[in-house]
């Protein structure tokens, strides 16, 4: 990136800046004529002046020439119109209007114009900007916050943007303008403009200077008021001194020298504000009165024509104005310079990655062959030598444990994320440093300590490490075409490069699957290597089907549900599930559900609030006399979460999880909760009435032990009940998915939907019995696959936040494994786990890659006798390496570090001498 | 049974005797209830703690497991709070609790205990000395027990 702005400007949007300028040059010449047309109105039509004594004078004549010095006679393209003085008038009048028009349009198109390649520089600089931050170095992420480099390029570049569009354009414009105002001034009369001229002068020259100084006495009383505030917090923090030392007249006597000295800062500021003011006014002023003085003793004199003078003094109008705004461009263009610095400099650290490295078209597919290490040095920013001389060789098919000082860095250079310092590193012939990232990212996984995740589904998650390069597009109709040429012509205009982000990015061939359900399968496959599968089939159970786009599926389940029903029927579980049952009230059920007996449909934007707003819902409560009753359970509701949560912080974890009313509407409910405490419920307005019925829909008898729901209210929800189903009007009906026993429910939870109830709260078995009776019918049925699909679109939060920080590390090496990469490098990527845990993980994955390299980094030394190779590190040296059957001795670091290995442990405990392989 | 029981409940229990009432009411309104059949388990011990319960209603047995087998050490009634040296300390459950009778009790897990204590220092402080007292009162004990000894 230039340095310098306009430099990055010009070399990026000459094209688009030259073509605005052609505008601009244009639109002066009509500006020119528009100013010399009152002359022609006032001199030749009211005065007639072109008359000469006829009834007619020509118009629209055109001539050229004489062009004596070519010798060429004065000749008439266009004798013109004839016409009378009259005619003439509005002749002339209305081509004014014309060229006023048409120079109106023309600035209208050099705005636009301008703002278009405003908004496309910002695009280009926005995208450029991004693209450094894919190719910083990994040293330069640990110094930059994320926060302030996604607001430098969401908020600090846009006033660039802004004003990009009027970096060349704008002086040309207003000074084209400036310069035309004063060239016809010169050609009407040489004298005002020169007066013009200099008093022009005066205030390009001497009021930013005046400025400057105002500039500097706004900023002295931003600092004074400051501490003004400082000094009266100091006060009000150490009252007890003041009083107890009788020193309040001596802090009155400094409030009242700082209050002093702001009102000279403040008054000084006004002073100088409306001498400026006034000294503009009165420049611009005195100009007309020289034009007026002089021009008029002229024009009476008979040496300058009146409308000579009237067209003058329009053109001088038009003066003032576009020097202000050059004198505010030159202020802006400081500004944004200023702006444009900082920002290049956050984002050219040194050592950014070659652009070629991340080529989309580059195509290296690496031999399978072992890393060779050769004198691998690296040091660190702070000058730690974490790597020392390691002359290393990595097999390409077998599992190394690494161990020691030393072993987290060897892992970041694998991973490339640094660039040796010293040594080499090669696959093969080739050398890593060189290669591109598409090579390396096909052939290599990794995962760190605390693998980030997207906040997207868990499929989705895994997948990511397949997203290389767009593949085919879905489906194209003409529109999408025309939409997708659309967006490619004007990429390329703002220098961004043309990925098509609708595309299907998925690399099936690296998962070895041609498609989405064979990917689907691969995954759900895979799931067991990471001892994952349990917790996606209770995601599964949690997440949702459409039965209209899956219908065989939503058939197995109510299967399934029959199944249930009839197991569900044993003594043991009848206290654990209350099933939905038409003809009775659920307590494990909110309030709304009981009495829709349904839930409504996802997708159609019909929800709770829009409910609670259908004159449908109003009607029917009025008519089963039950509105009085929720707006007391509501107010009762309010008052006693406004109780509870007044206390807590906002964004306290708290309000998602079990208040009703959220952290910013609290202090509203607050207020409606006095007024109704007051006055009763005659106070609520039509708005609060609703939101307190909103309140008692997610209302769960069971589950909230508000003691809202008596039985004879329970009758009563029962008969509102039968009510909605009797008179629910048709449109409605389509929005709202009732518990039907017969059909599966698209807006209950696939659990829901198998149990047909819900898990009774408070019941502390009910959970274990009840999820271990589902799932025998599940497996049954065969159908754990199906869930665990529907468990893979389990949404998992910002940041993964709604999964365990294990749960979090197993989708990560998923992630890394589905594109079965040549080598996995685990970088400390177990340490979260319990020791057994690790034992089990890693005995799976190893068994799962057989034949290929991993690479594990890890402080549990004992793993390493699941592992065929060991590297011990000290201080960054290799103090040992290679197969651990080998390295296994008396006396050897290895032994040292992980103890007896489990062959060892086995052989004392049952004193058996058998010889077992080591790494078996 | 209401939350206003569970809020009672509480306040029996001498770790929230002195916390405000609305805090109380908090806590209740953030926990559950967890009911167990006689001989159901509410947890084992070796488990890791999860949560602590006040029992609202019924009895239980606290059994230790010994190299003869396990051995009932104690019984626990209502407003008993059972478990909570497990989730302060972050150490597997030194015994078995076992229901004998039907049993009522309000599960507070760990995340909502040490929500609450950091979210109020009152509550903290509270804890703080409670254990403190058991703590006297354990080296009493021991104090007592080693003079007998001599």
């Amino acid at each position: 990136m230039d340095r310098n702005l306009f430099k990055y400007i010009w070399r990026n949007s000459w094209r688009d800046q030259l073509a605005i300028l052609a505008i601009v040059a244009i639109s002066q010449v009509f500006y020119f004529i528009s100013l010399d047309l009152p002359k022609q109105i006032v001199n030749n039509a009211i005065q007639g002046a072109a008359f000469k004594g006829n009834p007619t004078a020509p118009f629209l004549r055109l001539t050229l020439g004489p062009y004596d010095w070519l010798g060429l006679p004065k000749v008439t393209l266009f004798d013109g119109f004839q016409l009378d003085r009259v005619d003439y008038l509005i002749a002339l009048c209305c081509s004014f209007l014309f060229f006023v028009v048409l120079n109106g349009w023309l600035k209208q198109r050099v705005q636009t114009e301008k703002g278009r390649l405003g908004e496309r520089m910002l695009r280009r600089l926005r995208y450029e900007l991004f693209d450094r931050i894919l190719r910083f170095p990994f040293s330069h992420f640990r110094k930059v916050k994320q926060a302030e480099i996604a607001t430098m390029i969401k908020d600090e570049v846009e006033p660039l943007g802004g004003f990009i569009g009027d970096a060349f354009i704008q002086p040309a414009f207003l000074g084209g303008t400036a310069l035309t105002a004063l060239y016809f001034l010169f050609t009407q009369s040489i004298f005002l403009g020169g007066v013009t001229v200099a008093i022009l002068a005066i205030q390009v020259v001497v009021i930013p200077r005046l400025r400057v100084k105002i500039l500097l006495l706004g900023r002295e009383r931003q600092i004074t008021a400051r501490q003004l505030a400082g000094r009266i917090a100091e006060v009000v923090d150490g009252a007890q001194e003041v009083h107890v030392h009788d020193t309040s007249n001596y802090e009155r006597a400094d409030i009242v020298n700082r209050l002093g000295h702001i009102f000279k800062i403040r008054f000084d500021l006004y002073q100088r504000k409306f001498f400026v003011k006034y000294l503009n006014n009165m420049l611009a002023q005195t100009t007309p009165f020289l034009f007026y003085l002089i021009g008029g003793y002229l024009a009476l004199m008979g040496r300058f024509d009146i409308g000579s003078l009237v067209a003058a003094i329009g053109a001088y109008k038009d003066l003032p104005s576009p020097i202000k705004e050059l004198i505010d461009w030159d202020q802006q263009r400081q500004d944004v310079q200023i702006k444009y610095d900082q920002v290049t400099e956050q984002f050219s650290p040194t050592g950014m990655m070659d652009r070629t490295r991340q080529d989309v078209g580059a195509e290296v597919s690496l031999p399978v062959a072992p890393i060779d290490l050769q004198h691998v040095g690296y040091i660190d920013e702070s000058g730690a030598r974490l790597l020392d001389d390691v002359t290393l060789t990595l097999a390409s098919d077998r599992s190394v444990v690494a161990m020691g000082h030393g072993k987290e860095a060897l892992g970041f250079t694998l991973a490339r994320f640094v660039d040796p310092t010293t040594g080499s590193m090669r696959i093969g012939s080739y050398d890593v440093k060189e290669l591109p990232e598409a090579a390396l990212g096909r052939y290599l996984s990794y995962v760190g300590d605390e693998a980030y995740l997207f906040p997207q589904s868990i499929r989705e998650n895994i997948t990511y490490g397949l997203k290389h390069r767009p593949g085919t597009v879905s489906s194209s109709n003409e529109e999408s075409n025309r939409r997708r040429e659309w967006e490619i012509a004007e990429a390329m205009r703002a220098g961004n490069p043309v990925l098509d982000i609708t595309a299907d990015w998925i690399d099936y061939q690296a998962a070895g699957v041609t498609d989405t359900a064979g990917l689907s399968a691969a995954i759900t496959d895979l799931l067991a290597v990471a001892e994952f599968d349990g917790d996606v089939y209770h995601f599964g159970l949690r997440g949702f089907i459409d039965p209209t786009e899956r219908p065989e599926l939503a058939q197995q389940f109510l299967l399934a549900r029959q199944a249930i029903a009839e197991r569900l029927r044993q003594p043991v579980y009848r206290a654990l599930v209350e099933p939905f049952d038409p003809e009775r009230y659920n307590k494990n059920l909110t309030l709304v559900e009981n009495m829709l007996f349904g839930t409504p449909t996802s997708g159609t934007g019909f929800d709770y609030a829009r409910l609670v707003e259908s004159p449908f819902l109003t009607q029917l409560l009025d008519r089963q006399g039950l509105t009085n009753d929720l707006l007391r359970m509501g107010q009762q509701i309010a008052e006693t979460m406004v109780e509870l949560f007044a206390d807590l912080p906002p964004g306290h974890p708290f309000f998602d999880q079990f208040s009703f009313i959220a952290a910013d509407e609290l202090p509203a409910y607050q207020q409606l909760v006095q007024r109704l405490d007051k006055g009763g419920l005659g106070e609520a307005t039509l708005l609060d009435r609703r939101k307190l019925i909103g309140l008692t829909f997610p209302y769960i008898e069971a589950r909230h032990r508000l003691n809202l729901i008596d039985t004879a209210m329970e009758e009563r929800l029962l008969k509102a009940r039968r009510a909605v189903f009797d008179t629910l009007p048709p449109e409605l009906r389509t929005r709202i998915d009732f518990y039907d026993p017969e059909r599966y429910n698209a807006a209950a939870s696939v659990q829901d939907n198998l149990l047909f109830g819900r898990l009774v709260f408070g019941q502390a078995q009910a959970h274990t019995k009840i999820g271990k009776l589902i799932s025998e019918v599940i497996d049954n049925l065969g159908l754990r696959a199906y869930v665990m699909q529907v468990g893979l679109d389990y949404h998992i939060g910002s940041g993964g936040k709604k999964l365990s920080t294990q749960q979090r590390q197993k989708v990560a090496l998923l992630r890394a494994l589905i594109k079965h990469p040549q080598v996995l490098v685990l970088n400390n990527a177990f340490a979260l786990f319990d020791h057994a845990t690790q034992h089990r993980l890693l005995d799976r994955l190893l068994a799962y890659r057989k034949g290929k390299a991993t690479v594990l980094m890890t402080d549990t030394a004992s793993l390493a006798w699941s592992c065929e190779d060991a590297v011990v590190f000290k201080d960054g040296r290799v103090l040992e390496a290679g197969a651990v059957a080998e390295l296994d001795q008396p006396g050897s670091l290895l032994r040292d570090l992980a103890g007896p290995s489990r062959q060892q442990r086995a052989e004392q405990e049952i004193g058996d001498t058998t010889p077992v392989p080591a790494t078996a | 049974m209401s939350i206003h029981d569970d809020v009672e409940a509480l306040r029996r229990i001498p770790l929230f005797t002195k916390v405000e009432p609305s805090k109380l009411k908090l806590m209740a309104f953030a926990s559950e209830r967890a009911s167990y059949q006689p001989g159901e388990i509410l947890f084992n011990q070796g488990d890791l703690a999860d949560a602590a319960y006040i029992i609202l209603d019924g009895t239980a047995d606290v059994m230790v497991n010994t190299p003869s087998g396990p051995l009932k050490v104690a019984e626990m009634g209502r407003d008993a709070f059972v478990g909570e040296i497990g989730i302060l300390c972050d150490i597997p459950r030194t015994a078995t609790i076992i229901a004998r009778e039907p049993l009522t009790t309000l599960k507070i897990t760990k995340e909502l205990f040490f929500r609450m204590i950091t979210d109020f220092p009152s509550i903290a402080i509270e804890v703080m000395r409670v254990l403190a007292q058991r703590l006297e009162h354990t080296t009493e004990q021991l104090r007592d027990a080693v003079a007998d000894h001599d």
